[in-house]
């Protein structure tokens, strides 16, 4: 029976609800994409610039340039975090679209497929967008050191990918919205500070260090921070691979618990 | 004879240890309104989400247009217009929009559909509502939308969950005269309702489904002439009075008696059916009229067995 089968179902249905996605997206576009560009503009204020002041790296970077990476590995996150928890929590129960694209030929898979590739085209969109304005003002504020940093564009799939697949996860077992609570307190909030956008890991005690290799977000963070500063190191293809695997095994569970969710 | 466009042998559908659907058989005919009445848990939208592959069949075979719907649950997805008993337009695009993109998902290209959703549209008396909110829609328009968009992909069969539960009457007279024009079209449906008004309304032919089961099959009026006789005697008496009428009707002659709440009915008492509402003389006390299908449906589950 294809519609319950162990691998993923996938057609080109999956393109199907990411056109959707995109369709519903861009009625909105002006609310949609006000908040996007407002934000890292905040961030860079506040903390690179305004808390930077007091802020002095054993590196001698100065505080901005140091959060450079991790801008660009959280706003990403947050994108993807958002439209896949909140917003396919959404479409799931409030608004019936899923069980309204699988009476069509679209399965389940390739529903949770399209939602995965929309929340991974939402996060490079962000993170294309952060990477223009670090380097627009790249003059003054130094962000953006190597040309190697356009690799965090593609780079920037697989943590998209990710936290779009860990998120749908969580609404596929969520039973109220309030239960977003739990997801965004506990998991997403300790990955946002704990991810090493913010301090240098290398600093931390030993335990600390160990705990952070098992944040996807310090992965993608060491991965950028090559790449903007041009010190590229093997570990990073290391980071890469973790990505991937952790990447791989959080999608497929997506789509089994969404299916159990929907077929019944 | 024209060939099944649905076929159900034995279909069973087991949730844990909760039997939804226990063993039932049905075919729906090419062209036919085909309807599935019960009451609310009686296991009709359990029946329509197998037949739409989104619910697993536990026993049994089920075939949609030739295919097997456990083998190849996208081509017969392909073939089917569902209308949800619950309304799920994408409330984040416009009405055309919800159409067009519902087309995209059977692959179909928009050039190729323009002139179906027009025709839909208008048909259907919401093109002038083509670039609103769905959310602005009264919920009349929202189900005939719902059942508009069911026909983007020009279904060989379409299945409407409950389609008028929720409307006034006005819109669901308005939705009925629709599917009597699809109907006439020679568009095959599959009607879940429990409205028995519906029921006879507007299909062919149906099946009375209670706790899983199929109590009958048949066409509305043979149903109503065979199982509640062409005329039922409704009466409201205290019960002194009327058990002293009952003991006047002839005994062991198909007379069948259900007491629901302070209301009984009399079923093929004949004769002394009319002569007993003429005794009385007070349609409010004691009224003779033709059955309906609410009465099949009273004698063969029982309300008692309702909630």
């Amino acid at each position: 029976m294809t519609a319950f089968a162990l691998t993923p179902d996938i057609s080109f249905g999956a393109f199907r609800v990411w056109q959707r996605n995109r369709d519903a997206t861009l009625r909105n576009w002006k609310t949609e994409f006000l908040g996007i560009a407002v934000e890292p503009f905040a961030i860079i204020l506040a903390l690179g610039l305004a808390l930077g002041q007091f802020v002095e790296l054993d590196s001698g970077e100065k505080y901005v340039e140091f959060l450079a990476p991790g801008l660009l590995a959280l706003f990403p996150m947050f994108a993807a975090t958002f439209e896949c928890a909140w917003g396919s929590y959404v479409r799931l129960e409030m608004q019936g679209t899923y069980e309204s694209i699988i009476a069509t030929p679209i399965s389940v898979d390739d529903v949770i497929t399209g939602e995965i590739l929309w929340g991974t085209t939402r996060a490079l969109v962000n993170g294309t967008y952060i990477l223009i304005v670090a380097s627009i003002l790249n003059p003054w504020l130094h962000m953006v050191d190597s040309p190697w940093a356009i690799l965090a564009v593609p780079v920037g799939v697989l943590p998209g990918l990710l936290f779009s697949s860990i998120s749908i996860c969580f609404a596929s077992i969520a039973r109220a919205m309030s239960h977003f609570a739990y997801f965004f307190n506990l998991v997403i909030n300790p990955l946002f500070w704990f991810g090493g956008a913010f301090f240098p890991f290398d600093a931390m005690p030993r335990w600390v260090q160990i705990l952070g290799w098992f944040m996807p977000l310090k992965h993608v963070v060491d991965i950028y921070r090559g790449l903007v500063t041009g010190n590229l190191e093997y570990s990073m293809l290391g980071s890469l691979l973790w990505l991937a695997v952790v990447t791989a095994f959080f999608y497929v569970l997506a789509v089994k618990l969404m299916r159990r969710r929907l077929i019944h | 004879m024209t060939s099944a466009l649905i076929e159900a042998r034995g279909l069973v559908k087991h949730y844990g240890d909760f039997v939804a659907v226990d063993d039932i058989s049905f075919h729906i005919r090419e062209g036919e309104c085909f309807g599935v009445l019960g009451p609310n848990g009686a296991g009709k939208t359990t029946t329509i989400r197998m037949i739409t592959a989104t619910s697993p069949v536990t026993a049994g075979h089920l075939e949609v247009a030739g295919l097997d719907v456990a083998e190849e649950p996208r081509k017969v997805k392909a073939v089917l217009g569902v209308v949800p008993q619950d309304d799920n337009l994408d409330p984040d695009l416009l009405v055309r929009q919800n159409l067009e993109v519902y087309a995209r998902y059977f692959g179909l290209r928009r050039d190729e559909v323009r002139q179906r959703i027009d025709e839909a549209l208008k048909l259907f008396q919401l093109d002038d509502r083509a670039d609103s909110n769905v959310d602005d829609l009264s919920g009349g328009m929202q189900r005939r939308l719902t059942i508009a968009r069911a026909l983007v992909n020009n279904p060989q069969v379409l299945i409407l969950d409950e389609p008028t539960t929720g409307l006034d009457p006005q819109a669901r007279h308005l939705v009925w005269q629709q599917l009597r024009l699809l109907k006439s079209r020679g568009v095959t449906m599959l009607l879940t309702t429990h409205y028995m008004e519906e029921a006879t309304h507007l299909c062919d032919r149906l099946v009375i489904m209670h706790r899983g089961k199929i109590l009958v099959e048949g066409r509305p009026h043979d149903l109503i002439a065979e199982v509640a006789g062409p005329q039922v005697l409704e009466l409201r008496l205290p019960p002194p009075e009327r058990d002293a009428l009952l003991a006047e009707f002839p005994q062991g002659d198909g007379v069948a008696v259900e007491q629901v709440e302070d209301l009984t009915y009399v079923f093929g008492g004949g004769n002394a059916s009319a002569m007993a509402a003429e005794r009385v003389g007070d349609p409010h006390r004691a009224h003779l009229r033709p059955g309906n299908m609410e009465d099949v449906f009273l004698l063969l589950t029982g309300r008692g067995l309702l909630n």
